[in-house]
């Protein structure tokens, strides 16, 4: 197990290192180049040349590399100069937000999906089943942002039983404060995540039903009931668990197209304004501390699977 | 001629089957065997509603690409008096926000949508597949310093590094194809490693070393075509997942430049209005429907096509 861990993390680490480099190369692709991106296309060469050498972007790939890394270390993603505000501060005042949003959704629709993927494992190829996949179906072909439209389009334009925005505000007590406008984007998000978990729960639930285990309970006279809950379920909802720290791009994902229809100012829309605005700071700060909590996630998934399994030996 | 199940390749046209010829050949199962092709494209003939949605797709094209032919719109000149007209004899889903009639916009919006995710998907998967075969085979430190880099790919949130390839790139409809593909040919190359894994060991790719083959000849001639089921499938869902993000970087206003379109960028017209409290539902409907029915008939394919070339199901 020891070992097991240590590989695993010095993999995590090697992929650290590759995205890091990647992202830094993504810097020189904008237009121009970096400094032409901040500054914009009307530069002077005189001007570009100069912020090119405080910057260090004048310097050997691997000197900026090092030294970019070594502000990372200490917190510093970079200064957006069109928000004249520094990256970790956005972060800091956007991702609870967003992390509301995402837990709300993915919570509504675990308490949705676990139960309905059962059901559909259980009574497999019956009516119930077919419509409830081809909800899910629907819901692995409909985008996210057509959902936001149709909810906003039935629930507040047709009936006015909802607001058409997200609550606004900076802190994360102002958008609690409004739960009434929090209740189609969580629908929104959690109808697509849904689709996801269900047919997941289904298909593992079905996968564990013709295990060993399974069959040895029914031998000892376990009821069918105790042998659902008590096996089946249990071991279906542990790879659950583990997609969901691989779903962390999904999750990221689904967000951003959420925050834009419902203007939910969370780091989603702040992402997609910065796309707008070729801000190329925060474009690139959101992106890799989105990729930094995938990798974690992924670690963490790999290890909580060996931990929660005794059958999984990483050898 | 009988319908050919997406992906097959020119070669077996002519070998595909009928359903009516399916129980012919069932006959003489006994004596002669027949191509993986064949028999998935048996059990493909048997669900209905993989052939309903090869039939939806099929309209979808034909609609985009001969539509226009029949019925002729003007989409390159805005139209300031027709400006969201509601729907009427004149224009059938009335005309979108600057004057554009909406079912010729449909049509032109779905060529881009169709070219732009076939030929993502066919990018990703030819690179894909060569890649993880490649790694797979050679196997050791080298294949496992090139799943890292698939790894560190795949960390990265798909749809933030497509987004910001799109402000780079300012993309029309070929670099968007090289947009999509770029990073979703990893995921192609894990599954395709996967397979390979167990491909390699099989004695006829070790005969081929035996006899003194070089590497590319047995990944080319003897591991890919022995994968094709996994790869048919994922070119089948690679194509529904790149019409979703082309759609998705349009709806942002990211994707191709006007006055092109595809139908995610149509929908975010509507998003403007509904905002501001007015609903012209045709706005919303037409290309948001088109979206749910391409991906949803690609996803029914994918799905079936994956229970042909599953050799249990193969049953005869």
């Amino acid at each position: 197990m020891t070992g097991f861990l240590i590989r695993r993390i010095l993999q995590a680490l090697l992929v650290l290192f590759l995205v890091t480099v990647f992202t830094l190369a993504l810097v020189h692709l904008f237009p121009g180049g970096p400094i032409k991106a901040l500054l914009g296309q009307r530069a002077t060469p005189q001007q570009v040349a100069y912020y090119n050498n405080l910057y260090g972007f004048d310097k050997p790939f691997y000197v900026q590399y090092l030294k970019w890394v070594g502000q990372l270390l200490h917190g510093n993603l970079g200064f957006s100069t069109k928000l004249n505000q520094s990256v970790t501060s956005l972060i800091a005042q956007d991702l609870p937000k967003t992390i509301i949003l995402v837990a709300l959704g993915t919570v509504v629709s675990l308490l949705f999906g676990i139960p309905l993927g059962l059901y559909q494992a259980v009574h497999r190829y019956t009516t119930g089943d077919y419509i409830l996949t081809g909800i899910s179906f629907l819901g692995y072909a409909t985008p996210t942002f057509f959902v936001g439209l149709l909810l906003i389009e039935w629930f507040s334009i047709d009936i006015h039983l909802f607001p058409p925005f997200a609550p606004q505000g900076t802190t994360v007590a102002q958008i609690l404060s409004d739960p009434r406008a929090l209740v189609l984007p969580v629908a929104a998000y959690s109808f697509v995540l849904y689709a996801l978990w269900s047919r997941y729960m289904r298909s593992s639930v079905m996968d564990n039903l013709v295990q060993d285990y399974v069959r040895t309970a029914r031998a000892k006279g376990a009821s069918e009931r105790r042998v659902l809950w008590g096996h089946v379920f249990r071991n279906s909802l542990m790879s659950i668990i583990t997609l969901l720290g691989l779903s962390l791009p999904t999750l990221v994902a689904g967000a951003i197209f959420i925050e834009v229809v419902f203007n939910y100012p969370g780091m989603g829309l702040a992402f997609y304004n910065a796309a707008l605005n070729v801000d190329y700071q925060v474009l690139l700060g959101f992106t890799l501390i989105a990729t930094l909590a995938t990798i974690i996630g992924n670690l963490l998934a790999d290890v909580s699977y060996a931990v929660l399994d005794p059958r999984v030996r990483y050898n | 001629m009988a319908i050919i199940p997406p992906g097959a390749d020119p070669g077996q046209m002519d070998t595909a089957l009928t359903p009516d010829e399916v129980s012919d050949v069932t006959a003489i199962a006994a004596e002669k065997p027949r191509s993986l092709l064949r028999r998935g494209w048996e059990v493909f003939a048997e669900n209905r509603l993989a052939l309903v949605s090869l039939g939806m797709i099929v309209f979808i094209v034909l609609f985009c690409f001969v539509g226009p032919l029949i019925y002729k719109t003007n989409q390159v000149n805005t139209n300031l008096t027709d400006t969201l007209c509601p729907p009427s004899a004149a224009h059938p889903l009335g005309c979108d926000q600057v004057g554009y009639d909406q079912l010729g916009r449909l049509m032109v919006g779905g060529q881009v949508s169709l070219e732009v995710g076939f030929a993502a998907a066919i990018v990703a998967v030819f690179i894909g597949t060569l890649y993880g075969a490649f790694s797979g085979f050679i196997g050791g430190p080298v294949d496992s310093f090139l799943m890292r880099i698939v790894d560190a790919g795949l960390s990265i949130p798909y749809l933030m590094v497509v987004i910001i390839l799109s402000v780079i790139f300012h993309p029309d409809t070929v670099i968007m194809i090289f947009i999509i593909a770029v990073f979703y040919w990893l995921g192609v190359a894990r599954l395709v490693r996967g397979e390979t894994l167990s491909l390699r060991t099989r004695e006829y790719v070790q005969a081929v070393k035996v006899i003194g083959g070089g590497r590319s000849r047995a990944v080319v001639r003897h591991i890919v075509p022995n994968a094709i089921g996994t790869i048919i499938v994922q070119t089948t869902f690679a194509i529904a997942d790149s019409i979703l993000i082309l759609a998705g970087l349009g709806f942002l206003g990211l994707g191709v430049q006007p006055p092109a379109t595809d139908w995610g960028d149509m929908l975010s017209g509507g998003l403007t209005y509904l905002q501001s409290g007015t609903n012209y539902w045709w706005l919303i409907y037409p290309p948001g429907i088109a979206i749910i029915l391409t991906c949803i008939s690609f996803n029914f394919i994918g799905d079936a096509l994956r229970d042909s070339f599953e050799t249990r199901l193969q049953r005869r």
